[in-house]
């Protein structure tokens, strides 16, 4: 239960102001904050309490307990495409396929929260074609951006409403941003950018991450505490296949949030020309090092990452000689990538560049030192001139797709 | 206004490995170092002083770790740190995220209560979790902002500018507030001179044990975590590749077309 103490209580508010249930108010008389038969312990004010006044006593979580908690969640992140309309992150999709899997095994529910404006939420029945049961949506204006404050308290409410077992998040920017926030806020186990989820013999959900730059992989569970949450790397599960006779109900829930505990503003968007796609989700990766040898050859690495619908990245050196740009920095002080198929085009392969994509499906490398580490992690390597070979290799693609 | 950069010491990237008959992490010989992205942040903490000449910026290092972790916390005050901080004790030993944020809120609780700015690295590169920080906000009803790469100091507001998946965007909050560090075109990981190393020798380095922090036994480490590692591996070894000789650019070629047809990552149809 939520405890007060009243000799720190000051009576400043903070606490009647962040709860996302109006179960805490501070009573005009006496100045000390009184907790109503509503507050669902989530710990919003607690966590606010700038005056150690408030406490939550949490029992021991007993298998019955634990057992109250059933179904695998699953946060509906929407993005912006090019029309600045919203759209479901394919992610999403994804963690659906995951999801049915998983409840081969569990015979539970499974849902997908989408929190966005009123008005503007993209249709949702695609979810339940790919595998949702239920859609819980909660709209409000404030909503329209993502924002730390508003997303956590709209899903602990959910949360502490439905009680999932099981709850995922993409491990994108928003996701690692807001999963963490939700587990400190309900006090949960989390485990970051998982790579595989399995159902134990105890029904537990066993979540495996790479760690040490791909050198070891951990699985880990969440025993204690409910739901189990995880967040999972985009691109990494396969999406499902569509079934479009599916059905599923669709759940509005209302979102209690208040412009004042919002308390990030978006002051400005600058939506950058060059890397509007991020790396981290691409299938196919045509990345650029120093090997390439001018600026001007990078026009070459866009024609081959165009020609096989996929993206440029590029090394460190490549950032630091002003040639690229770090949202697309492939590597330690970069991004960690696991596309399908990633081509190294003149990188030579500091073990600082390999923990950011040796866990790519397919390696291909092109360079011209027979002795560059690059070749040690490459599936398939050519020794040689990458603009003699990629231009023939562009030549020849192309003239077999004429054929076809 | 002070300021305070929570750093994690890390082993050294390609260091660390399974021993595939054991089971178990090998750890010899590998050399610790602080956490790239935790040098950014503490370069952003200098780099507000520097952009406020006005205002008296003092920056706290603080590290929950090991006794070696010193030697992490000693690099923070040789590259501009006023004072450190380490959180060490063997109760703290097995900590995961949840019980890392919890000790580290008891920390800073304790010795900067009053504190204006906590700025973070944006992961650190062994275990790449990132959610200590977004924990440790949450735990001290702090504002967040994630992959800053600028900060601007406006009275008792801050606008940070950050990156976001297709661009960047430009957020403010108040203060206090957590930030964590992307590296920014301002950041360089700079080599502290030798006056700056001596100096750092007569800056206060503290350690703080569990008894000193309000909090139960309990609560710490292994038994307050709430995530249990039960398996550690190594990933599936990938067999070596196949390596060729590219003197015949268009037979080169040839063969490539013809490996990613066979992994069926190549499209011959025009869509």
């Amino acid at each position: 239960m939520l405890e007060i103490n009243e000799e720190n209580c000051i009576g400043c508010v903070i606490c009647e102001k962040v709860c996302p249930f109006g179960a805490i108010i501070v009573d005009p008389k006496d100045k000390k904050a009184k907790v109503l038969d509503t507050c669902t312990l989530c710990g919003a004010c607690v966590n606010a309490c700038r005056y150690d006044a408030l406490t939550i006593k949490r029992k021991k979580v007993s298998k019955e307990d634990l057992e109250k908690y059933r179904g695998i969640m699953i946060w509906g992140e929407l993005e912006r495409d090019e029309l600045e309309n919203l759209q479901i992150k394919n992610v999403v999709f994804e963690l659906l396929g995951k999801a049915q899997e998983l409840n081969k095994t569990l015979n539970e529910t499974i849902s997908v929260v989408i929190l966005g404006p009123p008005g503007k939420i993209p249709p949702i029945d695609i979810l339940y074609h790919y595998g949702a049961d239920e859609v819980f949506l909660g709209e409000h204006e404030l909503l329209e951006n993502y924002s730390t404050d508003g997303f956590t308290t709209a899903i602990t409410t959910l949360i502490i409403n439905e009680k999932p077992s099981i709850f995922f998040y993409g491990a994108t920017a928003n996701g690692r941003d807001l999963a963490p926030r939700i587990a400190a806020r309900i006090a949960a186990g989390l485990t970051a950018d998982c790579t595989a989820f399995d159902i134990n013999k105890e029904k537990q959900l066993v979540q495996t991450r790479p760690a040490f730059g791909g050198n070891i992989m951990a699985s880990i569970i969440s025993p204690f505490t409910r739901p189990q949450m995880a967040t999972a790397r985009p691109n990494n599960f396969q999406k499902p296949i569509k079934d479009t006779s599916r059905k599923g109900n669709l759940k509005k829930f209302q979102v209690k949030i208040e412009k004042q505990t919002i308390r990030t503003k978006i002051i400005e968007e600058i939506i950058s020309k060059v890397d509007t796609i991020n790396i981290e989700e691409a299938d196919i990766l045509v990345s650029a090092g120093k090997g390439i040898g001018n600026k001007e050859n990078l026009k070459l690495v866009q024609e081959l990452a165009r020609e096989l619908n996929g993206i440029m990245s590029s090394s460190r050196a490549l950032v630091e000689l002003g040639w690229t740009s770090h949202p697309i920095q492939v590597g330690q002080s970069g991004k960690t990538v696991i596309p399908k198929l990633y081509i190294a085009l003149g990188i030579s392969g500091a073990i600082q560049h390999l923990v950011g994509m040796k866990s790519s499906d397919i390696i291909i490398a092109i360079n011209a030192d027979p002795e560059a580490p690059i070749f040690k992690v490459a599936d398939f390597g050519i020794v040689g001139d990458i603009f003699e070979v990629i231009p023939q290799f562009l030549k020849q693609l192309r003239s077999e797709r004429r054929k076809n | 206004m002070k300021i305070i950069v929570s750093i994690k010491q890390v082993p050294e990237a390609d260091k660390v490995a399974v021993n595939p008959e054991t089971g178990t992490l090998i750890r010899e010989g590998v050399e610790s170092i602080l956490n790239p992205f935790c040098e950014y942040a503490l370069d952003m903490a200098v780099k507000i002083r520097d952009d406020n000449p006005d205002i008296v910026v003092e920056i706290i290092a603080i590290s929950m770790g090991p006794p070696q972790a010193r030697m992490a916390l000693l690099r923070c005050l040789e590259l501009g740190a006023d004072r450190a901080f380490l959180l060490s004790d063997m109760a703290f030993a097995g900590s995961d995220v949840w019980a890392t944020a919890l000790t580290l809120k008891e920390g800073i609780r304790k010795i900067v209560p009053n504190f204006d700015l906590i700025l973070c690295g944006k992961h650190a590169i062994d275990g790449d979790t990132a959610q200590v920080p977004a924990e440790l906000a949450e735990n001290l009803g702090i504002p967040q902002i994630f992959y800053g790469i600028d900060v601007k100091v406006e009275k008792k507001k801050i606008r940070v500018k950050k990156e976001t998946e297709n661009g960047f965007q430009i957020i403010e909050t108040r203060i206090p507030a957590l930030i964590t560090i992307s590296k920014g075109p301002s950041n360089i990981r700079r080599l502290p001179s030798i006056k700056n190393i001596i100096e750092a020798r007569n800056k206060p380095l503290e350690t703080i044990t569990a008894d000193e922090l309000d909090i139960e036994k309990e609560k710490l480490g292994l038994n307050g975590s709430y995530t249990q590692v039960i398996n550690i591996f190594a990933p599936p070894t990938k067999e070596t590749g196949k390596i060729i000789d590219g003197s015949d650019p268009g037979k080169a070629a040839e063969q490539m077309i013809a490996f990613l047809r066979d992994k069926k990552l190549i499209k011959f149809e025009v869509d």
